[in-house]
């Protein structure tokens, strides 16, 4: 990158808000050539071995297919789930062990991959046979059956790109003075995948459920056996049985052999290692309803059954993960999703939310699922406030921090979706701040 | 036979490809449930209903929980007046009995839980975490009633079963409002 900033080929004078902001097709239109002359070759006309000079990966044979292939060893101390040097004194929690955050500021596109897909579970991961196991489909219906692994892949599944998010993503931005928890700690509980299944409304259409039946109960086979109620409408919608992820069979971590799947509903909705579906008239009221998942609300009043995520959004590339080593031209990227639809628009503010521009939006955009945004800025090594701020089809747009609270209180602890905000100081560090 | 020759004879005979679609569509909507046995059932279904739908046959008392809460639960969780700060994190069950003003409050049983079956309902399927359903349906009535009985919830001379547990009105019974299908206006995210 020349001292001048003239870059070759590139505008960088096409404000869209202020603070260094640049138009998001910059990047689309042109990319960042590299100024320096291509390395002349040397002339050589001895009788040198040509592999002179080579690296020992390129002039040795290769290891040996794997029959289920692993990452490079250069990756494995970098990115994982786990955060890296993170204070013991959280690693002692009996929590944290079943916990495992997906890596956000590692990874571009749109799809996790299934080793580092989040995960949560409240008493651990089942190690199920799937030759044992069965989902039984019973109550309100006139034929109670039962489903194992070889007869749902009879079926014709459908294949959809998804997210999932954690209700509790990003609580600790309820607290009064900003965390210094690294991003993946504070959002990494969110993933996106191709889900494969098959959609619920065949199988309750196959048991026959009563016209009266309002709520389904769904049971896990854990230790602690989840449960959470799903409202019918939602079962009949695009709710699925899931069996694959992003074309495999699903994890034991993600609820193996077969899961409910709920597109757009919080998390824990989602039941892993799914056993039991009973139709019913009414919820049941489960721990997981009443005494967790819940928010408290300014009134002392609690919000329950907030099913539906809203729309939300975050920067991942810059974060606190990282810092900027020098003045220039970065690329401001994320993630925005939404659990009603599709991703209609995301701007991003490096000014703390007095101007926006708007970023780009890679397609093709999907509902219900992880959308990539970018935007070109030039940091001239300032103080900056990075905030991005998405919009779902439907009109809804995510709102800030200090909107949230005021409508719902500090004590809600989960279902927090506000704007979040990096802030870089002068010298490049970042750190997540309120703004 | 070339691939293309074969597309264009198969095309030709339309009745004949008529017959493969309907065939499809019926392969497609084919059921491959088998019919699920009450045995079934029972393995895999567990809740208990706030009005007192399953819960089980079976008896418990307040003594007989506290006994069963020191052997069981108390290597987890602090007993009324112990405050290992460890065991406290892990879950606290006792304590705040009126959250009206107290902001930050501990969402405990007596302060928050506003159905009584859900008590039962969880620990019979979770608890011990090491152990769930290690224990006798009576065991669970017990240490359900000292759950609620040290929550300030019910007398010590309680009995818990299938007709007095869901009879239980719990301190926060009007804490909780729907979001669903809609969050209501007042705690709507106003821009």
């Amino acid at each position: 990158m020349s001292k001048d900033k003239k870059l070759p080929g590139i505008d960088t004078t096409d404000h869209v808000a202020k603070g260094g902001l640049l138009n998001r097709r910059l990047f689309l239109t042109s990319s960042i050539a590299s100024t320096a002359a291509l390395a002349t070759a040397s002339a050589a006309y001895g009788e040198d071995i040509i592999g002179e000079g080579q690296d020992d990966w390129t002039i040795y044979p290769g290891t040996d297919a794997l029959e289920y292939s692993d990452r490079s060893r250069f990756e494995v101390e970098n990115v994982k789930r786990f955060i890296p040097n993170f204070p013991q004194k959280f690693l002692d929690l009996r929590l944290t062990k079943y916990v495992a955050r997906t890596p956000l500021d590692h990874l571009l596109g749109t799809i996790t991959p299934n080793g580092l897909h989040f995960e949560r579970s409240h008493q651990g991961i089942p190690d199920i046979d799937p030759d044992k196991h069965f989902l039984v489909i019973h109550g309100m219906v006139k034929n109670p059956l039962k489903y194992d692994i070889d007869a749902l892949e009879n079926y014709t599944t459908v294949s959809r790109h998804h997210y999932l998010e954690c209700s509790g993503n990003s609580q600790v931005l309820f607290q009064e003075t900003p965390t210094d928890q690294p991003i993946q700690q504070i959002h990494g509980l969110v993933s996106g995948t191709e889900w494969t299944g098959v959609l619920l409304s065949t199988l309750l259409d196959e048991c026959g459920i009563s016209p009266d039946a309002k709520w389904i109960i769904a049971e896990g086979a854990d230790n602690g056996m989840m449960t959470r109620s799903i409202p019918i409408d939602k079962a009949l919608d695009d709710t699925m049985i899931a069996i694959r992820q992003n074309g495999e069979r699903i994890r034991p971590s993600q609820g193996y052999p077969m899961r409910l799947y709920t597109p757009g509903y919080e998390g824990n909705t989602s039941v892993k290692w799914l056993r039991s579906l009973y139709v019913s008239d009414r919820p049941v009221m489960s721990a997981q309803e009443t005494a967790k998942y819940t928010d408290m609300m300014p009134d002392n009043k609690a919000l329950q059954f907030s099913l539906e995520q809203d729309v939300k959004s975050i920067i991942t590339r810059p974060s606190n993960a990282m810092s900027l080593k020098k003045k220039g031209l970065y690329e401001i990227t994320g993630l925005a999703w939404s659990g009603k639809g599709k991703i209609s628009r995301v701007e991003v503010s490096v000014d703390g939310g007095q101007t926006w521009g708007d970023a780009a939006l890679e397609g093709p955009i999907h509902t219900k699922m992880l959308t990539r945004f970018r935007i070109p800025w030039m940091w001239e090594g300032g103080s900056a406030i990075l905030q991005s701020r998405a919009y779902d089809e439907f009109g809804r747009i995510q709102p800030t921090r200090k909107e949230l609270i005021d409508a719902r209180g500090r004590n809600a602890f989960y279902h927090f979706h506000a704007v979040q905000s990096w802030g870089v100081s002068p010298n490049g560090e970042i750190k997540n701040v309120y703004a | 036979m070339s691939m293309r020759k074969t597309l264009i004879i198969a095309s030709l005979l339309l009745p004949t490809q008529h017959l493969l679609f309907s065939q499809l569509a019926n392969a497609q909507q084919s059921r491959f449930g088998e019919p699920a046995t009450q045995k079934d059932i029972d393995k895999s279904f567990w809740s208990v209903f706030p009005d007192g739908e399953f819960l089980p046959e079976g008896e418990g008392n307040v003594a007989t929980g506290r006994v069963l809460f020191k052997e069981q639960c108390n290597i987890c969780h602090n007993m009324p007046g112990e405050s290992d700060p460890v065991k406290d994190d892990i879950g606290k069950l006792f304590g705040v009995t009126d959250k009206k003003g107290k902001p930050n409050v501990e969402q405990t049983i007596g302060s928050y839980w506003p159905y009584s079956s859900t008590v039962f309902n969880y620990i019979r399927r979770a608890m011990p975490l090491l152990a769930p359903m290690s224990l006798t349906n009576s065991d669970y009535y017990s240490l359900t009633a000292y759950l609620l009985h040290e929550n300030g919830v019910i007398p010590e001379d309680a009995v818990m079963n299938k007709d007095t547990l869901p009879k239980v009105e719990m301190p926060n019974k009007d804490g909780f409002i729907m979001a669903y299908p809609k969050v209501p206006e007042q705690y709507e995210v106003k821009r």
